[in-house]
């Protein structure tokens, strides 16, 4: 109970010295606000096509114009929330599940689960991550499942090299053997003590790589290897004003592009207030 | 020393092979029939299976496989589908362009990065040290290909300061005599100014693009590692000593301070290697990026393979370099390992 | 000796100073930091003399404001701190108005100079040592660029590293930590200052290193007259050394004495309270405790179903090796045409044997490296051995591998008192919550019980019951010292191994610590196996003591036999190091 309130006392003080840590957290309620409710609350249909109504500057009618096919971004990019946001999400949570496990274990026990584990991240690792994730996507196929495989696939090493650090220096520390003389087998040791410990560290990991998948699931599609048309996702939608340009119809692409910045600008500061208020030695 | 860079080396090899046979596997997973594909739209099944088996496609995948390193091993990356030629001499033409252009924007982003992380780490507190954490946190929050077209809409389209994004040179000027491949270093040898001057032009847009990419993570790097050394035991006596700040900071904790930093290039390299593959695309660059994402829409999975190996082989040899330099440093690596 | 050419502005610093004017003046020092809550002041109204020539010693517990004293003496204070009031007169030069820069070109490593505690993170990792040297020289232009070379090789000398010319070009991770503390006593008297600031030096140190190091800063600063300062928590240690010796509380000097006066006749409460709680011959376990708690009465003996007679543990022939294997690889056995290198065998503990007996409180003694704390683990079933022997109340233990150990019945029995208490404590496990941990994995209590029996184990140990439910980050060193004690006997173990228990711990806290232990062993009726460097400390607590070197046992018996009439050379040298204060 007085954790509770430490924590709370805690994060309150961080939040005063650190407005913009209490910016990002505002702005992260705000994007999961659009993620939830964006659907319902948008003015017009972000697939409705308007043949008449194409390439239009931003108006009162439509507040960030239109595109090549006359339908409103802002409508887009706000519906474009939810699938983005559910990517970072869904893959981070999948990445934290195996990377932090696995990278525990080995760091925890060393032998023959670091070298497996070891190699497989090395192996990952000889890959530039985005190539591999290009790869991984192309010969999975377009599905949006894909892209949150591929993204947990190119931070797997990531993960495991963070747990495993954090395991391996509290493997023989002081509390670890009092928990074996306290009748801890290795595995309670593991997941009762180490991993509590833990957790702060991964989850400023947690909030630093949602940001990363966001932007490499945008990449993807800017290429034409994640999300297919006509589905609103930020990255794509890029891509589709990316033509225009040099025509000077510069409002298709910068919009989603701001609000994919907005986004990743957001967890990356999220990420750093956790940091002050997990471990403040380490504060960027 | 030797040892050091034998022993790296044999440490790569399982790598690399985990790299090839990943490779393949995920490219003969690729959507789409290469035999169709090439045997052309009027062909009808017979001939279909005809090209199939002329490609040894109909052969169990082990066997493909083994064929396949044969093929590698003497040097033999395959022919492209859509262009006919073999791949290893279209990667050998297109590498030099995406080279440069990583290099150029590699220059940029240290020549700048560490500077400013060195002095937001010494005057910590200051205005430099706020301006740092925001450049280094917005530098990882802009998309790539964002900041392309953002810059080709502000400097191109506005402003007209930087020519049309269609690249490497002007329609009017024709590459230089070819001796390294880098349109810089050779006009410059040629002494041909005026080329030069094309070819930086074109550069620059996409040279800061990748900067502003790269920039941020090394900037982030050297300022806490800065930090952290300014604050070591060995950094208050040589400040105890009376040394002065020009030696402690430079002599004493610049150098210390570099070797986490080194070993981040090695992943600011992984980095910059797929977003050479986005910034390509935005300022139709010919390099081996679009190469490889024209291919891969393509189904041409040859130079798909190929580009996959390059980029593996370029990545395990610089962070051969990386290890070596950081080797040199530190001490403890050479005598201890 | 290179001729001082005299420096352009600011302070030019009097060499000739006459005998009688102090060479370093303290006056009403006020030093302030800010944090976050709000100001602190580690130091108010200091006043401090060091004369010519003179060593003065420095001494308090933690947070006595000793160190920030020396700090802010020679400006190296950190960004948070600030001196508020009062002024340094060094050779009556205000140091408090000098500048940073005049400070750093004139007075830092030229005129004053300062060692801290653990000399390796001292030293750049990754410069050879002379060279470091040289950069000192260099800096303060006492030497040219040609002649620097040698003159670092001759301070190599002065500190008695042999062999110089070849240790030049070491690194510091290549050398000893006695060798370490050594170079840094180089760096800082390379130039010939005029006043030492020791930190802590030998903290961390053996007790032989740390005499040979003590005695090599007082010989090197008689020699050049200089003057010097010692801090350091050890009373003894500074009543040796030192003429002069000041003792701070929270911030303020409480007294200034004569060495010899400081032991003998301590004026202040303080220091009294100090004097008596620092372990010293001819004193017993109650005689450390402040005056008026000594008239407790010794704990009841233990009654019940132990048995109290008898042997407990046996060991036999113990050995624990670790292999130095050299990865060769597959490379170099290809191409080189010599044989690859055997397999090097390090054995920490060679062939150990001894007993402990019932109710028996045995202690351990050796230097680092010595194998003690190897043996202890092995004992504790947290490490396998190699070969031997380990019996436990009839039980052949060593046979049960380490990893299966932590499961049986018999893991209760025996139990640890670790040394650094907050290391030893899950952080995000609350006092309660830790202590409970052995009940509920090994023992039959649950539910409500356990709370009870937390809170019953809490008053054994002298901790307040409201302390329970707070995290270690809450808890003092002396409070966390408790919890651990109050975990190792929840479950009533035979037999207890405690691994320099306080070594972490302020020295009047280890007092009271050192009387409970003694205490709880008496009232449970409890073995102890008391791991230690420290022969003060083993004399007070144990009745019979071994003492180990290089894996090998190389004295063993009766405590008051072994200390005051020691068989082997090497006991003889140990208790020789052992500063002796003047009484």
């Amino acid at each position: 109970m007085s954790e509770s309130n430490s924590v709370l006392r805690h994060a309150r003080y961080v939040v005063s010295e650190n407005p913009v840590t209490g910016f990002a957290f505002a702005m992260f309620l705000l994007i999961a606000f659009a993620a939830l409710f964006g659907p319902y609350i948008v003015p017009h249909d972000p697939l409705a096509s308007d043949t008449a109504a194409t390439l239009q500057p931003p108006s009162i009618k439509h507040w960030f114009g239109t595109d090549q096919l006359g339908r409103d971004i802002f409508s887009r990019v706000v519906v474009a929330t939810r699938l983005d946001f559910a990517i970072a999400v869904s893959s981070v949570i999948l990445v934290f599940a195996m990377g932090g496990l696995a990278g525990i274990a080995s760091g925890f026990f060393g032998g023959w689960t670091d070298r497996i584990v070891g190699r497989i991240s090395d192996t990952i690792m000889a890959f530039p991550l985005f190539v591999l994730a290009m790869g991984i996507v192309a010969a999975l196929g377009n599905t949006v499942t894909n892209i949150v495989l591929a993204t947990a696939v190119i931070n797997f090493p990531l993960y495991v090299r963070v747990a495993r650090a954090e395991a391996n220096v509290r493997r023989e520390t002081g509390f670890v053997q009092a928990a074996r003389l306290s009748g801890n087998g290795e595995f309670r040791v593991l997941l009762m003590h180490i991993l509590p410990n833990i957790m702060p560290i991964m989850m400023v990991q947690v909030s630093l790589t949602m940001g990363y998948a966001i932007l490499n699931a945008a990449g993807l599609s800017f290429i034409g290897l994640g999300v297919r048309p006509p589905t609103p996702e930020w990255g794509i939608m890029v891509a589709e004003g990316s033509g225009n340009i040099i025509s000077g119809e510069w409002w298709i692409a910068l919009f989603p592009g701001l609000a994919l910045m907005l986004a990743v600008f957001c967890f990356n500061l999220l990420g750093d207030g956790l940091r002050d208020l997990v471990d403040p030695q380490r504060r960027t | 020393m030797f040892g050091l860079i034998a022993k790296r080396l044999l440490l790569a090899i399982p790598n690399l092979i985990g790299v090839v046979i990943i490779t393949f596997l995920l490219t003969r997973a690729l959507p789409g029939d290469p035999a169709a594909y090439f045997a052309g739209p009027a062909a009808n099944k017979e001939a279909i299976e005809q090209i199939r088996v002329k490609l040894g496609l109909d052969r169990p995948l082990p066997e493909q496989f083994v064929r396949y390193v044969k093929d590698l091993a003497g040097g033999d990356l395959g022919n492209s589908l859509t262009t006919g030629q073999p791949v290893v001499t279209e990667i050998r033409n297109r590498l030099p362009a995406s080279a440069e252009l990583t290099l150029f924007g590699l220059v940029i982003s240290i020549s700048i990065a560490v500077p400013l992380g060195i002095l937001a780490a010494v005057k910590q507190g200051s205005w430099i040290d706020h301006a740092c954490r925001v450049v280094a946190t917005a530098g990882v929050s802009l998309p790539v290909f964002f900041t392309g077209l953002l810059l080709v809409y502000v400097f191109y389209f506005l402003l007209g300061w930087s020519p049309a994004p269609l690249g490497r040179l002007d329609v009017f000027f024709s590459a230089p005599p070819q001796v390294t491949s880098f349109y810089l270093i050779d006009s410059l040898i040629a002494r041909d100014f005026g080329l030069f001057r094309s070819a930086l032009s074109q550069l620059i847009l996409p040279g800061v693009t990748l900067g502003v990419f790269s920039l941020a993570p090394i900037a982030r790097m050297t300022r806490a590692s800065m930090l952290a050394v300014l604050g070591s035991d060995f950094v208050r006596t040589a400040r105890a000593s009376g040394l002065d700040t020009r030696t402690v900071i430079l002599t004493y904790a610049f150098r210390n301070a570099m070797l986490p930093v080194i070993t981040t290039l090695g992943m600011v390299f992984s980095f910059l290697l797929g977003a050479n593959v986005l910034v390509e695309k935005v300022f139709a660059w010919p390099g081996i990026g679009s190469y490889a994402v024209e291919a891969l829409i393509a189904s041409d999975f040859a130079p798909v393979q190929g580009f996959v190996l390059t980029m593996a082989i370029l990545y395990v040899a610089l962070n051969l370099i990386i290890d070596v330099l950081y080797g040199l440093i530190d001490p403890r690596v050479r005598l201890e390992g | 000796m290179a001729k001082r050419t005299p420096k352009k502005t600011g302070a030019t610093v009097a060499r000739d100073a006459s005998i009688s004017m102090p060479l370093l003046e303290v006056r009403d020092l006020t030093v302030e930091f800010a944090t976050r809550r709000g100001t602190v002041r580690a130091v108010e109204h200091v006043n401090i003399t060091v004369g010519k020539g003179e060593t003065l010693g420095i001494v308090g517990e933690s947070g006595s404001g000793k160190s920030v004293t020396s700090f802010a003496v020679m400006r190296i204070l950190d960004r948070a701190g600030r001196i508020a009031q009062g002024s340094v007169l060094f050779s009556g030069v205000d140091l408090t108005t000098t500048s940073d820069a005049d400070m750093r070109r004139d007075l830092r490593g030229g005129e004053m100079s300062i060692i801290f505690q653990n000399p390796r993170a001292a030293l750049n990792p990754i410069r050879k040592i002379g060279r470091q040297i040289e950069d000192v020289l260099l800096q303060h232009a006492q030497v040219g660029n040609q002649d620097v070379g040698e003159h670092a090789i001759q301070m190599l000398e002065q500190v008695r590293i042999a062999r110089p010319r070849e240790r030049y070009h070491a690194y510091p991770f290549e050398l000893s930590g006695g060798m370490c503390q050594r170079v840094v006593i180089a760096l800082a008297l390379a130039c010939r200052p005029q006043l030492l600031i020791a930190d802590e030096p030998t903290t961390g140190l053996d007790v032989t290193t740390q005499k040979a190091v003590m005695d090599l800063v007082v010989e090197l600063t008689r020699e050049r007259g200089m003057s010097s300062i010692l801090i350091t928590h050890d009373l003894g240690l500074a009543a040796a050394y030192c003429t002069r010796v000041v003792v701070m509380e929270k911030g303020r000097v409480v007294e200034t004495a004569k060495a010899e006066t400081i032991f003998t006749k301590p004026a202040h409460a303080y220091t009294r309270k100090l004097m008596r709680a620092t372990p010293r011959p001819g004193v017993s376990l109650r005689d450390l405790l402040p005056e008026g708690d000594g008239s407790r009465a010794p704990a009841p003996k233990a009654s019940g179903t132990r048995r109290t007679t008898g042997t407990l543990l046996t060991v036999e022939k113990l050995v624990k090796e670790y292999s130095r294997k050299r990865e060769v690889s597959l490379f170099t056995r290809l191409f080189e045409p010599k044989p690859p290198i055997e397999e090097e065998i390090f054995r920490a503990v060679d062939g150990v044997s001894f007993s402990i007996n019932r109710g028996e409180s045995v202690g351990l003694v050796g230097e680092s490296g010595c194998g003690k704390s190897t043996t202890s683990m092995m004992l504790m079933r947290l490490i396998d051995k190699s070969s031997g022997l380990i019996m436990f109340d009839g039980e052949d233990i060593g046979e049960i591998p380490a990893r299966d150990f932590a499961k049986i019945p018999l893991r209760k029995r025996i139990q640890m008192v670790f040394q650094d208490p907050t290391d030893s404590l899950n952080p995000r496990y609350t006092a309660a919550r830790a202590i409970a941990d052995p009940i509920l994995r090994l023992g039959d209590a649950a539910g409500r019980d356990v709370r009870a029996r937390c809170e019953e184990l809490a008053r054994r140990v002298g901790l307040p019951k409201e302390l329970l439910d707070r995290f270690p980050h809450q808890l003092s060193g002396g409070q966390k010292a408790r919890v651990g004690i109050a975990r190792a006997i929840a479950l009533k173990p035979d037999l207890v191994v405690l691994d320099e228990p306080t070594a972490a711990l302020d020295v009047s806290v280890q007092a009271v610590v050192l009387n409970l232990l003694q205490d709880l062993k008496d009232s449970l009726g409890m073995s102890y196996l008391f791991v230690s460097h420290d022969l003060n400390v083993v004399r007070l607590l144990c009745d019979r003591v071994i003492v180990m070197r290089a894996g090998q046992i190389v004295e063993e018996g009766l405590t008051k036999q072994v200390l005051s009439d020691p068989q082997s050379d090497y006991t003889r040298e140990l208790l020789a190091a052992i500063p002796h204060p003047p009484v």
